[in-house]
């Protein structure tokens, strides 16, 4: 594996009063920015995309995750455009919803991802990454790229075992998130036939045709006041389901590889006493959390000291929360034993990411199989990691070593 | 020990039922169910803390008796 690069230089010259987070400056060095802002502003504020804050101090992210009143969840991604789905209902339910609505459509999700219903997926959890790590082993290459060959596909299989779609319907998916979340804010031009949309209502049609036991079957069920869901309310939910659980997941796995390839005698201890495996995982989630959502201000408010206005774009970075040392004791430390930690990487208020027990059995496992089955592992190129810009971060290229020589005990 | 869980602040983050199963579990929307009727048993006390001490929603208090 070759050293990737020069990154592209960043177009930011004041994060305080300039700053976009689509800039690559921000991809490797985010938690700096949020360091500096939180002790100079604490509220940020950009002129791009039409005029957007960022809030760095959990109580201000706290506030407004919590807030439904002042702060709408019509759109969740910040673009250069405004949404055209009208409130409360939005594009994708309930992300995009408010309330009264909001409840209505995530009662009918919630039972698809509670504890209970994820446990049943922990098994083929197991299997796919279990598959995916012995391949790498198996193939006797010392260098891999653990973030593009690992974490990646995880939750892709996943999510399309719960959609009840081929395995190889995944590169499909990469494409249409990338379009998303990457390169949001850019106007593409894309055939429909090649759109998430197009290749979703093939899905629906396909379950029609073939009923069966799986997700979208289970939408095709749920009513509401007696009538079943339209097809644009569960296209939406179901892309939402995409959009949200694979490169959130995706990233929260790689990061957490990028710092257990650089603390060995972390991995020593997991592997030693795997009881610590669950604390572990939320100091992960805590500080590595890959999602910052977004609102737009519905009514002005004051945050922060700053006044917001109708219409305003805000950056809701959980992760920045996450490592706010008024909030956390060494908040900038990864304590793998951490015994009090309300972390916020899964979001605060009514939008709790639906996910999150999904998003957890992903993660737990994935470490697990990994750390079961690689004997010892490491960077293999430092300033070859690249991190994703945007609302979604973590590592997308992740080159590490594999020792193989290192047999288990 | 005392303990009191808010329902109405819970959003279902469920670090509760996996700190302490013993004393929370969760319902078919995933919200969190205080199993005990207010006061810890002994040997819970310190699973009850972490419970409290893990709740992103402040939920969950205890408080020594």
């Amino acid at each position: 594996m070759t050293s990737s690069a020069e990154p592209p230089a960043s177009t930011v010259e004041d994060w305080a009063t300039d700053f976009d987070h689509t800039d690559p400056g921000w991809a490797a060095d985010a938690p700096a920015i949020w360091e500096d802002l939180r002790g100079r502003c604490p509220v940020a504020h950009s002129d791009r995309f039409g005029g957007v804050w960022l809030p760095t101090r959990h109580e201000d992210v706290s506030a407004i995750a919590h807030d439904t009143v002042h702060f709408t969840s019509q759109s969740v991604i910040v673009a250069n455009w405004k949404p055209d789905a009208p409130r409360p209902i939005g594009f994708a339910p309930p992300i995009t919803s408010d309330p009264p609505f909001h409840e209505i459509a995530r009662r009918i999700l919630l039972p698809a991802f509670s504890p209970k219903a994820i446990r049943e997926l922990e098994e083929p959890t197991r299997r796919f990454c279990a598959e995916l790590v012995d391949d790498l082993v198996a193939s006797g290459r010392t260098e891999v790229d653990a973030a593009a060959e690992y974490s990646q596909h995880i939750p892709v299989r996943v999510i399309a075992h719960m959609l009840g779609v081929p395995a190889s319907d995944g590169d499909k998916f990469r494409g249409f998130i990338h379009r998303i979340l990457e390169r949001a804010g850019q106007v593409n031009e894309v055939a429909v036939e090649d759109t998430m949309i197009y290749y979703l209502a093939g899905v629906l049609a396909d379950h029609r045709a073939n009923p069966r036991d799986d997700l979208v079957g289970y939408l095709l069920e749920c009513e509401i006041a007696g009538q079943p869901l339209t097809d644009e309310h569960i296209l939406g939910t179901v892309a939402l389901l995409l959009i949200a659980g694979i490169d959130t997941t995706w990233s929260a796995i790689g990061a957490t590889l990028w710092h257990l390839a650089q603390h060995p005698e972390e991995c020593d201890r997991l592997r030693a006493d795997p009881t610590l495996l669950p604390m572990a995982v939320e100091e992960f989630l805590r500080a590595y959390a890959p999602v910052t959502m977004a609102r737009l201000v519905a009514e002005d408010v004051e945050i922060g000291g700053e006044q917001l206005h109708e219409g305003d774009w805000v950056l809701l970075p959980f992760p920045a929360a996450n490592r706010d040392p008024e909030f956390f004791d060494r908040a900038d430390e990864v304590v793998i034993d951490r015994q009090k930690n309300r972390h916020a990487a899964f979001g605060l208020g009514i939008h709790r990411c639906i996910g999150s027990n999904l998003a957890r059995m992903e993660l737990t496992i994935a470490v697990e199989e990994w750390l079961r089955r690689v004997p010892s592992f490491e960077l293999a190129d430092p300033d070859g990691v690249r991190w994703a810009t945007g609302q979604v971060r973590g590592p997308r290229t992740l080159p590490v070593r594999l020792n193989h020589d290192r047999k288990e005990s | 020990m005392r303990i009191h869980f808010n329902r109405d602040a819970c959003q279902g983050h469920n670090r509760c039922h996996l700190l302490a199963p013993e004393l929370f579990d969760t319902d078919d929307e995933g919200y969190a169910i205080l199993l005990v009727d207010g006061i810890v048993p002994a040997d819970l006390e310190d699973k009850a803390v972490l419970a409290a001490d893990n709740c992103p929603e402040y939920a969950i208090e205890v408080a020594l008796d």
